[in-house]
């Protein structure tokens, strides 16, 4: 059988274009991709016919790594998956891990409570960038700066904790690397305070600005139905008006315990999944994320309060075994689905004898990781036939895609 | 629709061949799904009123290992009106030949977002997917040779005469 067919029909499709057409490269490096994308566009004239993503420039063998890592060396290299969101990275592979291992009931609450307020905190921090280097995309500079001040509170704060400031390693299974520093919510409460009246600066500057409305609305209208079939997550599925988020569909960690809205799309500035839609979920979502800090807050204060003989790590076992079975989990990425598929199996040993035995390890047969970003830059292609290049740039920025969880 | 709902509305529409086995007792159910039928049972769990399979969350290529022998692709799939999960799972037996890849059937018409998954799968573990639109390899170079999530793998020490460190 011929296995090189599908590259045979790209190249001579190229160059077909080449004569007929414009073959235009947009990137590898571009703003509003977090990472390096190249997108090859057939053009005629401004219009693009067809666009073909090309990825695979920050491939790191994640799953090649994962086979050889125990799944407490691996949790660094989740963190450099989507590296604007390594808290959500890490908290998902760790509830994995858990959940093999049968200990996630076990967790205390306050380890909890800790890890949901990291992760709200990162997708703040994640969907400011996706906001600012949104804005740039546009043309408008201000709002990028401000969301830049505004991430770098965030950052700091991270930082305080972990001791890192953009791959913390903080999560791990079994509780986390430290409690949190003395004077850590203090410090979160002063943020939020700081922070609310930011947003509705940023409101007024960029959301209900009439050049960006004109700019975003009823462009790259993304129907829910192709939304869905192309495995779109996240901000992209709910901007096109589906009530759809893992936080509270699995209802993972204490998520059912907190009160906070899922905003969708409503097609409030044009039509119902466009650009401006999926932009306004996210700005909304910074809200939503707000009000759940809050309420971590609240409970670390109040209920769950700080003890001298707490340790993060308590329910850590020495070893790491998990009976073999396979294991999908997944959860709320800031960028939509995010998922590990565990294989575990035992080892095969030769022993002195000749004979083998089956052994433990602490390393996973198979990992799969299934990012987000991956399935939402698939229906690109879809979305940028017939228009015109400018607004492809906005198309791209409102996908919101890092390439690090692209390629792994 | 619990689990063996799923499974007799398969077994009644297909016949009893179409499931070759289960996999039950672990944290998530499965069905081993016969190879050819793959396509036609997305198909079908995807288009019936009672269940609306509608998501494909991820589908992995799988390498057994050289003592098993087995290649196998897994779907996880959601139906987001059901909010039901279902994992299917088929797998061949292959004699690790890289000149004779393991094939399975596309489902890149039935999910769109197999197209791209299958792409990684073929790229990666070294799997053909019959019918798919455009087979290419998706995060490697075009000639990368071998497929490096192989168990048998050994990593490349040249690409283009560039020694890799």
């Amino acid at each position: 059988m011929d296995y090189t067919q599908g590259l045979k029909n790209y190249n001579d499709k190229i160059a077909a274009a080449s004569v007929e057409d414009m073959v235009l490269n947009m990137g590898p490096q571009h703003p509003s991709t977090h990472g390096v994308l190249r997108l090859e566009l057939i053009t005629d004239g401004e219009i693009v016919k067809e666009c073909i993503p090309h990825m695979g420039y920050l491939h790191r063998c994640f799953e090649k790594h994962g086979e050889r890592l125990t799944y407490q060396q691996t949790i660094p290299f989740t963190d450099r998956m989507d590296y604007l969101a390594s808290m959500n990275n890490s908290h998902a592979w760790v509830m994995g891990v858990e959940r093999m291992l049968g200990i996630d009931k076990d967790i205390p609450k306050r380890i909890e409570y800790i890890r949901v307020l990291m992760c709200e905190l990162n997708r703040i921090a994640s969907h400011l960038i996706a906001v600012g280097t949104y804005g740039i995309d546009i043309g408008a500079f201000t709002p990028f700066l401000w969301c830049f001040r505004d991430r770098e509170h965030i950052m700091g704060m991270m930082e305080w904790a972990s001791g890192s400031r953009l791959l913390y390693n903080y999560i791990w299974v079994g509780g986390l690397f430290y409690d949190l520093p003395v004077g850590f919510e203090e410090r979160c409460r002063e943020f939020v305070e700081y922070f609310k009246p930011k947003m509705v600066e940023l409101n007024e500057l960029l959301t209900n600005n009439q050049i960006f409305i004109s700019r975003t609305a009823n462009v790259g209208v993304l129907p829910l139905d192709v939304a869905i079939n192309y495995g779109c997550s996240g901000p992209i599925v709910r901007g096109s008006g589906l009530k759809w988020d893992l936080r509270r569909i699995d209802g993972y960690s204490v998520y059912p315990e907190l009160e906070f809205d899922i905003p969708v799309g409503k097609g409030e500035m044009g039509k119902l999944g466009d650009c401006w839609d999926r932009y306004k979920v996210r700005v909304d979502e910074i809200d939503e994320s707000l009000k759940i800090v809050e309420q971590c807050l609240d409970r670390l204060q109040k209920e769950l309060k700080r003890t001298p003989d707490f340790d993060p790590r308590a329910k850590l076992p020495r070893k790491l075994v998990p009976k073999p079975q396979d294991y999908y989990v997944r959860c709320e990425g800031p960028r939509g689905e995010l998922g590990f598929y565990f294989i575990h199996k035992q080892n095969k040993e030769q022993a002195k004898d000749g004979s083998t035995r089956m052994m433990d390890t602490e390393v996973p047969f198979r990992v799969k990781a299934r990012g987000p970003g991956f399935n939402n830059l698939s229906v690109l292609p879809e979305l940028s036939k017939g228009v015109m290049i400018a607004d492809l740039v906005a198309i791209v920025g409102s996908l919101d895609f890092v390439l690090g969880e692209v390629d792994r | 629709m619990s689990f063996d709902d799923i499974k007799q509305l398969l077994i009644d529409k297909f016949g009893a061949g179409v499931i070759v086995g289960e996999e039950t007792g672990g944290l998530q159910s499965a069905l081993q799904i016969t190879p050819d039928l793959i396509a036609d049972v997305c198909l079908e769990l995807r288009n019936n009123p009672l269940t609306y399979f509608d998501y494909l969350a991820c589908l992995s290529g799988v390498d057994q290992g050289a003592s098993d022998g087995r290649f196998e692709v897994v779907y996880h799939l959601t139906s987001i009106p059901y909010r039901l999960n279902l994992v299917l799972k088929v797998s061949k037996q292959h004699d690790r030949n890289t000149d004779e890849l393991p094939s399975f059937k596309s489902v890149s018409a039935v999910y769109r977002t197999a197209d791209w998954h299958e792409r990684e799968a073929y790229d990666l573990v070294g799997i053909f997917f019959e019918n798919h639109p455009d087979l290419r390899r998706i995060l490697l170079p075009d000639d990368w040779e071998g497929y490096p999530l192989r168990k048998d793998y050994t990593n490349a020490e040249y690409y283009k005469g560039i020694k890799i460190d």
